[in-house]
């Protein structure tokens, strides 16, 4: 679904990603995890070409995206993104975010886009906040909305760029369950996170990065449990 | 009482320094919606990537900020209409377009602090969720960057109002001219100026009062 080969991305002459190699298969859960400033949501960034590349290739879906013939709106609407502080439009409504770019992207008449909305809305659990504005959610309900609005335009693949860390700890839960529930029907994810036990519960494989490589990666028992990079086992040893 | 308060040189003067004020009004209104058009452009122009776009609208902006408005008018009307081109415009279109020209480059900082405030986020869940740059800007960014150029659009309306009366040298026929023509006849020019100020204040101290309370509801 997601393949990487050897992407490097500069800022200037600061070099934070040092070559890439990666694969995310269908239906696969893939959690990043790492020390801040190693590069982690750079990577996931360049998966959709919120980061223009420096050098390498990130294909989707046999879609090679920095190729000029390769229509990016296409791709991106294929490919949902959650951010840390949510993004979600504050001048509409909770159901009016949804329906946005399944309107204008997707071409949904509205009423076809409220249905949609709308059963995203329960699937999260914010049914009753459709009219409300965003500034009168809480956070953790927030993130909730920001999955439902990428959802609504079904895409292929979710990204979550640590979806909650910006989240009181008592509204994590909510966030992450929902998150889950998507894990187990099949959503192609790749998590970029420090809830090591959401790695660890419902990731298929974690990367580990660090200093704009992947140190290590395996399945969540391995890396948690028998880390053999040194940097790895370090990083762990501070955060577990 | 009463016949005397209207018999006084104060009120007899008003209907005069009221067809000016007309004038004054009206140059104030067309200019200005032309130089929201202009500053759009140019304010987000100078947030264009293209670098000849931005220079372009950069340049604009810092010759009309860098010279006085009453040299602009007068550059507009002898200087371009007359003298380069010799197209006799009106004095009354002369000075629309100095507004426009002259808030053009004031709203264009305006547009552009107002569009460069929205957070990034915006931007990039716009983009990420497949909509165009355009289509980003129209349903995202612009809504509510606007909001946040209501209260500097209004103070910019005070601003050009009062500018307008420079163009009593170009023969624009607004309140200033008319006092002018007013006291010329009758010499009494203490009492004309006191109206001519009173008409400016009973247009900019309401606006400003209305501003404020308008900057407190919409919270920005």
């Amino acid at each position: 679904m997601i393949t990487v080969k050897d992407l490097h991305k500069s800022f200037g002459d600061l070099e934070v990603l040092k070559g890439i190699d990666a694969t995310v298969d269908e239906s696969e859960v893939v959690c990043v995890i790492g020390p801040s400033g190693s590069g982690k949501s750079t990577f996931l960034r360049c998966l959709n070409l919120l980061e223009e590349i420096t050098a390498g290739e990130v294909r989707i879906n046999g879609d090679k995206l920095t190729d000029p013939s390769v229509n990016i709106n296409d791709v991106r609407s294929q490919v949902g993104m959650v951010f840390q502080h949510f993004n979600l439009f504050p001048h509409k409504t909770v159901l009016d975010n949804i329906t946005l770019g399944p309107i204008k992207v997707k071409g949904l008449s509205v009423n076809e886009a409220k249905d949609v909305g709308l059963k995203l809305l329960e699937k999260v659990g914010l049914s009753d906040k459709a009219d409300d504005y965003p500034d009168s959610l809480s956070g953790g309900q927030k993130q909730r909305v920001a999955i439902a609005r990428s959802l609504a335009m079904n895409p292929k693949v979710m990204l979550f760029d640590e979806p909650t860390s910006a989240l009181d700890p008592e509204l994590v839960g909510d966030v992450l369950e929902v998150m889950k529930d998507l894990a187990e029907e099949g959503m192609t994810m790749v998590v970029v996170t420090h809830e090591m036990g959401f790695a660890k519960e419902v990731g298929d494989r974690v990367l580990f990065m660090d200093e704009g490589i992947i140190m290590e990666e395996g399945e969540p028992t391995q890396i948690f449990d028998n880390p053999q990079n040194p940097r790895t086992q370090s990083f762990l040893s501070k955060i577990l | 009482m009463i016949y005397t308060i209207m018999d006084t040189a104060y009120i007899k003067s008003l209907p005069f320094l009221i067809d000016g004020l007309k004038i004054t009004l009206s140059i104030t209104v067309i200019g200005l919606f032309l130089g929201m058009i202009i500053g759009s452009l140019a304010g987000l122009g100078k947030l264009s990537k293209n670098k000849f776009i931005r220079g372009f609208w950069s340049v604009y902006v810092e010759v009309v900020r860098g010279t006085p408005i009453l040299a602009q008018a007068l550059f507009l009307y002898y200087g371009v209409s007359e003298d380069l081109i010799g197209l006799n415009i009106s004095s009354f279109t002369a000075g629309v377009i100095a507004i426009a020209v002259n808030a053009g480059a004031y709203i264009a900082e305006i547009v552009r602090g107002a569009v460069y405030s929205i957070d990034k986020g915006q931007h990039e869940a716009g983009r990420s969720m497949g909509l165009t740059e355009k289509q980003t800007m129209r349903y995202i960014i612009w809504p509510q960057a606007f909001k946040r150029m209501i209260p500097p659009l209004g103070n910019q309306f005070i601003i050009s109002l009062k500018d307008t009366s420079v163009f009593s040298v170009i023969v624009v026929h607004d309140v200033v001219f008319m006092a002018k023509e007013y006291y010329n006849t009758t010499f009494e020019i203490f009492e004309t100026l006191v109206m001519v100020c009173l008409l400016y204040l009973c247009i900019t101290i309401p606006t400003a009062l209305y501003l404020n309370r308008l900057e407190r509801k919409l919270d920005v």
